[in-house]
């Protein structure tokens, strides 16, 4: 068994105070933003970001390529580069501040108390060096294990995420492995030393799906056995449907909606969010049935529109979304966010336009609610 | 992994054959004849033939091909027609300059150009790293030919801190040896200098940019560990070929340097034997650079699979 160990010779600095037994969040992001000087301007990836996760939870963060879900994942890792990134706002892990802290204390949390998941086995692996020692590197660096203990150790782990026959294929290459396998090396590699919270960043858009569900599934087992928390990137909603505890939707580098999981499918209030859930292609639907696409593409994020994001492809967007931001703000449920001037409400808009058939619904009213943050 | 070695040393066994082939058969596409070297071009007709008749050269081309390989095998490369020293001497006394000079110079040049495109790769285009490129690209455009004489006029001839000349063998006195023997090196390694490092620097940018150096750094490994563990031994590919075509050309390669430093290297004497029609030198030293050439790529070939283990499965 691998268990977590605790600070050894004093070589370890930073302290960590067990926040799963407190009511503290692990994870708490505070208006993170992130943006990149380009060349043709600065482009803001990241646009006043808070969300948190609890010990033990999964997060998803979900949106289509280039919403900014990846640029949000590392920043709140700490792991973009320094030069030409511009970055406010706090994270605060296992009560330490990430975004004030130095390099080299940050190298301790990494791989220890913070680890990630890589959306590409294929690429995120060393080419050229031993899927054993692309483990033990991390166990040797932080648990301070000798090399017979650390390569006992990286073999447990590979048995413990379903590679079989492990003690021969620590030996291997990453190119001797499938894709599937590679994945689940990386879950090794980022288990290794019981982290806290795992960050996956879309970890299984490169697989098929059979591979995919099996990937999801360890991940949500080891996740069990060991309490850790994971945040899950990717766009596809039905990855995160029955997997995350919470679900933010973004859009253009900002949430547009976050509510926990059954909420958000009950109550979809974001015209966003339920196009992305029209995107899921059902096994019930009829063969030939064609996938919602959603039209038009990602705002450009040098210039964003003026107004609400998204209005431009919005089958609901007014005049009024058009000129001014909606905040993010609740209605009913405290826990549920969104940001837009015209909600759903039970599927169907509230906007002026569409009251005809809202009404024919029978339900037409909405408490907008107090405004909770303005971005 | 063996069967791939077994298929390469083959390869290997079969240039090395068309070379002897090659050699062989140059010296008889080459304009001109032994027997002009040897007796001068006013001699009679009948001086040449009894001439040709000793030195076996009226026998068909594949019996002389036959004789003369049968020679190398039990190493003996011949004489000159010139002054009868034999090949096989010219080549043990000259390959041990050569091998020296460019044992040194590659030395240099990798302990410069390594830790040099390592530091600079991390932060490209900053000061430094603009400094050194430049300066590089600077020695780039510095042939050995204008190096060498700066470099005496300036370490030799003015701070008298090397000599300009002269050349004791390592095994009499390597003190002695390895002082004669820098500047020259020196006067190579520049132009090896430039190309390892901006072929490295450029790699290594590339693969910095690479998903596994961020999931390194999502370990918490240090920037050292991750530069020399993670990112350089993926970066060498283009090295490796580059010194491989570098050092091949250094084989007998360095006759302007050994010219300007008055070594009598391998490359030296081959250049000496051509212009004075001296056949069997001009083979024999000839087979000795080509299957040096052959086996040389042979260990960058395994140098290759060394670096990177999926090359063994292409």
């Amino acid at each position: 068994m691998i268990g977590r160990r605790g600070p050894q010779n004093g070589k370890r600095a930073l302290e960590f105070p067990d926040v799963g037994e407190s009511d503290e969040p692990l994870l708490v992001v505070e208006n993170l933003h992130t943006s990149f000087r380009t060349g043709r301007g600065t482009v803001h990836a990241v646009d006043g970001v808070s969300l948190t996760v609890a010990a033990g939870t999964t997060l998803g963060i979900v949106g289509e390529s280039g919403s900014g879900k990846t640029v949000l994942a590392r920043s709140i890792m700490g792991l973009l580069p320094v030069r030409d990134v511009i970055k406010s706002g706090t994270v605060h892990f296992a009560g330490h501040d990430l975004t004030a802290m130095e390099p080299d204390q940050l190298r301790e949390i990494w791989g220890a108390e913070l680890s990630m998941i890589f959306q590409d086995p294929m690429t995120a692996l060393n080419p050229v060096k031993r899927i054993g020692i692309q483990i033990t590197e991390s166990l040797r660096l932080h648990l301070d294990m000798d090399r017979k203990e650390a390569d006992a150790t990286a073999v447990e782990l590979l048995r413990s995420v379903g590679i079989p026959s492990p003690e021969q294929r620590v030996r291997w290459y990453p190119f001797q492995l499938s894709g599937g396998m590679r994945q689940r090396v990386m879950i090794a590699i980022a288990l290794a030393c019981a982290p806290r919270l795992i960050m996956a960043d879309e970890p299984t858009t490169g697989l098929d799906v059979t591979v995919q569900a099996q990937i999801l599934d360890l991940l949500g087992k080891l996740q069990r056995e060991r309490h850790m928390a994971v945040i899950l990137v990717t766009h596809d909603l039905g990855v995160v449907a029955d997997r995350a505890d919470e679900i933010v939707v973004m859009y253009a580098g900002r949430v547009v909606e976050r509510a926990p999981t059954r909420t958000l499918f009950a109550e979809t209030h974001m015209p966003y969010t339920r196009a992305l859930m029209e995107s899921i292609p059902r096994l019930a639907d009829p063969s030939g049935t064609r996938l919602q696409a959603i039209p038009g593409r990602p705002p450009d994020l040098i210039h964003p529109p003026k107004g609400c994001r998204f209005a431009p492809r919005c089958a609901f967007a007014q005049d009024k979304c058009r000129e001014s931001d909606p905040p993010l703000r609740t209605a009913g449920s405290p826990d549920h966010l969104f940001a837009c001037w015209f909600p759903l409400v039970h599927g169907t808009s509230t906007a002026p336009s569409a009251s005809a058939s809202a009404s024919a619904a029978g339900d037409t009213t909405i408490d907008p609610g107090p405004v909770v943050q303005s971005p | 992994m063996t069967k791939y070695f077994i298929k390469r040393f083959l390869q290997l066994v079969v240039v090395a054959f068309i070379i002897s082939v090659l050699v062989f058969l140059l010296v008889h596409l080459l304009p001109g004849d032994p027997s002009v070297t040897i007796l001068g071009p006013n001699d009679t007709a009948h001086n040449r033939a009894i001439l040709f008749k000793q030195l076996g050269l009226n026998k068909p081309l594949l019996q002389q091909y036959t004789t003369w390989l049968n020679a190398v095998f039990h190493g003996n490369l011949g004489q000159s027609y010139l002054n009868h020293e034999s090949v096989t001497h010219i080549v043990a006394t000259g390959a041990p300059i050569d091998i020296e000079l460019i044992v040194i110079s590659q030395v240099i040049a990798f302990a410069v150009a390594i830790p040099l495109a390592l530091i600079t790769s991390r932060r490209p285009n900053r000061a430094f790293d603009n400094v050194s490129t430049t300066t590089t690209f600077g020695l780039l455009a510095l042939p050995p030919f204008v190096i060498a004489p700066i470099m005496v006029a300036v370490f030799a001839v003015s701070l008298h801190w090397f000599p300009a000349t002269g050349y004791v063998p390592l095994t009499q006195d390597p003190a002695t040896n390895l002082h004669d023997m820098i500047l020259p090196s020196l006067a190579i390694t520049a132009g090896s200098i430039a190309v390892y490092y901006r072929l490295l620097r450029s790699d290594l940018i590339s693969t910095l940019q690479e998903d596994f150096i961020t999931m390194a750094r999502s370990k918490g490994l240090s920037n050292r560990r991750i530069m020399l563990r993670h990112a350089f031994r993926p970066s060498t590919f283009s090295l490796l070929a580059a010194a491989g075509v570098n050092i091949g050309a250094l084989l007998a390669g360095t006759f302007i340097v050994e010219y300007l430093f008055a070594l009598s290297g391998l490359g030296y004497s081959l250049v000496q034997a051509v212009q004075q029609r001296d056949y069997l030198v001009v083979q024999g030293i000839s087979l000795v650079v080509a299957i040096a050439y052959v086996v040389l790529q042979f260990i960058i070939d395994f140098l290759f699979t060394v670096v990177d283990p999926r090359v063994v499965r292409e």
